[in-house]
């Protein structure tokens, strides 16, 4: 591992027991970890390869512990880590030697169900899948679902902005939070939206959602529930080759359909997910494309039959729809353990999460395919096909020597390759310390520079979850912001250097 | 030398420069697109006019990718016919202010629609430019050319600048390209109708549209007073033939026991949704606002104003109050917050725009932080005309 965090503060590092008991004096009883063996239980998120035991946990029940948390932490210099359920697969919730990790489990409440307003307020520790659970016996549910929905909670969607399967239609997190209640790092509380339909003001909620734990920390979250379809199929749809996959989600969309979701696998995936799963998935093809669409039953009838047409015009050599919900579960049980199931055949595995233009499909996969024989290593590839959004799986082995290095370099090969034909970094997963110095790659210094200006406007002391998102960060009275308003300064005849 | 009273950017380093000039010379630029929202906020006559109206044209539009690049200059109207000849639409619904103030439609430009962040009647299933503004290309009040996003459907690489942009009202940047996501434009819509319910009622009738699996993409009702006696709760879907069938049937069982529901011939229904896009119905010439509530308090909004003189419509199942009402500004304002919302005053007399200002005055904590993330994109205040009452 060659990650370069920032240097720690020795200062505070000394005074390590100092804080242990400024925090228990916060957070009673078993609030606060100091134990470093209970600590290891923080000291990574979904991204393993990087690990560090957070200096000290804090596990607060109460808004008011979180103020409280974060203006001692403000006033006496102290970095701090946020975290959620850990499921982040880019390093968001790397804890630092030097910081207070403040786990977020205990917020596990909802807080409200409003059907008339289509709301639900809940602690942001509630599960992305207990939120639905918790309406659906009313018809309803909640759109986001990454596949890690059972575990990761809706403050780590709001920090990571995640998407899921559902979002080419339904969207990502941003469009499906109505408002939140956060902390600043100075420990203010403020509300940003609510539960009408957009603010006054400048939309600080929008880049709040998204911030991967930089601006502060969410205590509260309003979301839209949706009314669940009436009804929902998949097909399930064999190709001869990844390209013509690809020309059959161009032509779904000429068409003016947009499904609910359109997965595609490879040869690799499709092989190692029939292995785990054994659902029928078809082994003679090269892509394996899922379309799922949803909505009142006469439609889910009429467009099925579109999308096979469009299927069987690209030359599809499989097609199946499924017949009833138990079939349709199955469609996707192979698309959904396709990580687990290509960890089956490969000792370790490394997802990517870059973003493309579709029509550059053909000329990336023959370059990852190059790129692949190159590293010597092998690549899965499963595509939320509809949006562009690829996820290679480069295939490793942490115990030979080198591997993971080689396997990293691959990695940011592929995003380098995404970002040059006008696509991004990340698509779903984050930036966290996994992409963060990639960000030259997408971004001008300038444009990284801005970006950073934000963040200081939020948090000017740069405590709050740094040696994420920005490759360097800046203090932020280097960022050349002299606050010079209408030409005059505070103190216009000292000097300035 | 007095400051030029407007100025005509043809190019980015033209940008630069006026904000260079404008940071020299002490004076604040007014960001303008077609102008159709000139009437909104304070009078700022020391401002200088930064038309942007030379960033015009198609940048690229691939429609299977499903997103629009195009300068911020180029005019709505344009904007919409480009993608309506492809079989598609912007995938949020835009709100043309023309209309309010007695001008043609189609004239605003996509920067000012997009930076005044408001969004029509599918907003409330469609979202709003917020929602679908991808990426763009800007010069910074500080006078630096700025990237924020991207040109692809799904992104969450850094912080999510373009939400800042929609709705920015021209205080950050001067946005000269958009990248805008476009969706297919359904063939087919049906619009089913109740005449003669209450507020109440009308937010009850809505509610259960809404949450019924017809997949609603507007509904909107307009107050009996508005139509000569007989109010119309209208709730609209769309989508293919055959689904739309199956949405109205849907429509017609939920809503059945709100009143007699009944199929808009298409010309009407047209005509019914034009004039909540136009708010024809509202051109009265007394101060119009718009109240946004969460959908159940539309009608305690109405309930506390109607008696005072108000003349109102719901749009956004609820949502969205709009209403004309020549009384106390602050009986608006209160209504507006003990509903749990908010007021905008969108059009009224400049004397009255002096006095209230366009836009509800967030709580301290948030002013202190709106100011300081302003600070971080405009440092000299270049963009503070006292529009927005922003002038320090």
């Amino acid at each position: 591992m060659s990650l370069v965090m920032p240097e720690p503060y020795a200062g505070v590092l000394a005074r390590r027991s100092e804080i242990v008991r400024a925090l228990r004096a916060i957070v009673p009883g078993e609030g606060v970890i100091d134990d470093p063996d209970a600590l290891r239980a923080y000291e990574s998120d979904g991204l393993t390869a990087y690990r560090q035991p957070p200096m000290v946990a804090v596990l607060p029940e109460t808004t008011d512990q979180v103020a409280a948390i974060l203006r001692w932490c403000h006033a006496q210099g102290v970095r701090v880590v946020p975290r959620g359920a850990g499921t982040s697969l880019s390093g968001g919730a790397l804890p630092l030697v030097d910081a207070v990790l403040v786990g977020m489990a205990r917020f596990n409440r909802m807080l409200d169900i409003d059907y008339a307003d289509r709301l639900a307020v809940v602690q942001p520790g509630v599960t992305n899948l207990a939120v639905t659970r918790a309406v659906e016996d009313r018809g309803f549910y909640y759109a986001p679902d990454p596949s890690s929905q059972i575990a990761c909670t809706i403050g780590g969607n709001v920090a990571e902005n995640s998407g899921g399967v559902h979002c080419l239609k339904y969207g990502l997190t941003t469009n499906n939070v109505l408002g939140v209640e956060i902390v600043l790092m100075d420990g203010e509380i403020i509300r940003l939206g609510g539960r009408q339909l957009d603010s006054a003001g400048l939309d600080l909620l929008g880049v709040v959602v998204g911030s991967e734990g930089l601006l502060g920390i969410v205590t509260e979250v309003t979301v839209r529930i949706l009314p669940k379809p009436e009804g929902a199929r998949a097909l399930l749809i064999g190709f001869p080759s990844v390209e013509s996959g690809g020309q059959c989600v161009a032509d779904v969309i000429a068409a003016g359909i947009i499904p609910a979701g359109m997965e595609m696998m490879d040869r690799l995936a499709i092989h190692a997910a029939e292995a785990f799963v054994e659902v029928g998935y078809p082994l003679d093809v090269e892509a394996l494309l899922i379309v799922e669409l949803d909505g009142v039953t006469a439609e889910c009838d009429h467009l099925t039959g579109e999308v096979a047409a469009i299927a069987r015009a690209n030359g599809a050599t499989t097609l199946r729809l499924s017949a009833d919900e138990a079939e349709r579960v199955a469609f996707w049980a192979g698309r959904k353990a396709a990580f687990p199931a290509v960890g089956r055949v490969s000792p370790d595995y490394y997802c990517m999460d870059g973003t493309i233009p579709r029509r550059r499909l053909p000329e990336v996969l023959e370059r990852m395919r190059e790129l692949s024989e190159q590293y010597g290593l092998g690549l899965a590839n499963v595509f939320h096909a509809g949006d562009g959004n690829l996820h290679p799986l480069i295939l490793y082995d942490a115990n030979v020597p080198g591997e993971l290095d080689r396997a990293e370099a691959f990695g940011a090969d592929i995003l380098r390759l995404c970002v040059a034909v006008g696509g991004v970094l990340t698509g779903e997963h984050g930036v966290g310390v996994e992409k963060r110095d990639l960000m030259p790659e997408m971004f001008s210094e300038t444009d990284l520079r801005q970006q950073q200006g934000l963040k200081c406007a939020f948090d000017p002391k740069s405590l709050l979850n740094p040696g994420k998102v920005f490759p360097m960060l800046h203090r932020c009275a280097e960022l050349g912001r002299m606050h010079v308003h209408r030409g005059a300064t505070p103190f216009p005849d000292l000097p300035r250097f | 030398m007095a400051p030029a009273t407007a100025l005509s950017p043809a190019s980015v380093a033209d940008l630069i420069d006026a904000m260079a000039a404008a940071r020299r010379g002490g004076h604040a630029l007014a960001i303008s697109g077609g102008g159709s929202k000139a009437g909104i906020g304070r009078l700022a006559p020391g401002a200088v006019l930064l038309d942007m109206s030379a960033f015009t044209g198609i940048i690229d539009y691939d429609p299977v990718e499903l997103v629009l690049t195009v300068g911020a200059g180029t005019q709505l109207a344009d904007v919409e016919a480009l993608v309506a000849a492809e079989d598609q639409m912007l995938a949020f619904d835009p709100f043309d202010h023309g209309p309010i103030f007695g001008e043609v439609g189609g004239r605003a430009t996509i920067g000012g629609v997009v930076a005044a962040g408001v969004a029509g009647s599918r907003r409330v299933s469609a979202g709003s430019a917020r929602d679908h503004l991808l990426g763009f290309r800007a010069v910074s009040g500080a006078g630096e050319a700025l990237l924020a996003g991207a040109r692809v459907v799904k992104n969450v690489t850094g912080y999510d600048l373009p939400k800042l942009g929609a709705g920015s009202w021209g205080r950050l940047f001067a946005m000269t390209e958009l990248t805008l996501k476009v969706l297919p434009r359904p063939p087919v819509r049906a619009t089913r109708a109740i005449a003669g319910l209450d507020a109440q009622q009308a937010i009850r009738a809505m509610a259960a549209a809404m949450g019924s699996q017809a997949e609603v993409v507007a509904a909107a009702h307009i107050s009996a007073q508005l139509r000569g006696g007989a109010a119309l709760t209208a709730v609209q879907v769309c989508g293919f033939g055959p689904a739309v069938e199956a949405k109205a049937a849907i429509l017609d069982c939920v809503l059945a026991a709100h009143g007699r529901v009944m199929a808009l011939e298409e010309s009407e229904a047209i005509g019914l949704w034009d004039d909540l896009r136009t708010l024809a119905p509202l051109n009265s010439g007394q101060p119009l606002w718009r109240v946004h509530v969460p959908p159940s308090r539309g009608a305690a909004v109405v309930s506390n104003l109607h008696p005072h003189g108000a003349h109102w419509l719901f749009d956004w199942a609820g949502g969205l109050v709009w209403l004309t009402f020549d009384g106390d500004p602050d009986l608006v304002r209160a209504a507006a917050a003990r509903a749990g919302g908010h007021a905008s005053l969108v059009r009224g007399p400049a004397a009255l725009r002096e006095k209230v200002p366009a836009f509800d005055p967030p709580l301290p904590g948030v002013a202190a932080l709106e100011e300081r993330v302003r600070r971080a994109f405009d440092p000299s205040g270049v963009f503070e005309t006292g529009r927005f009452g922003d002038r320090a």
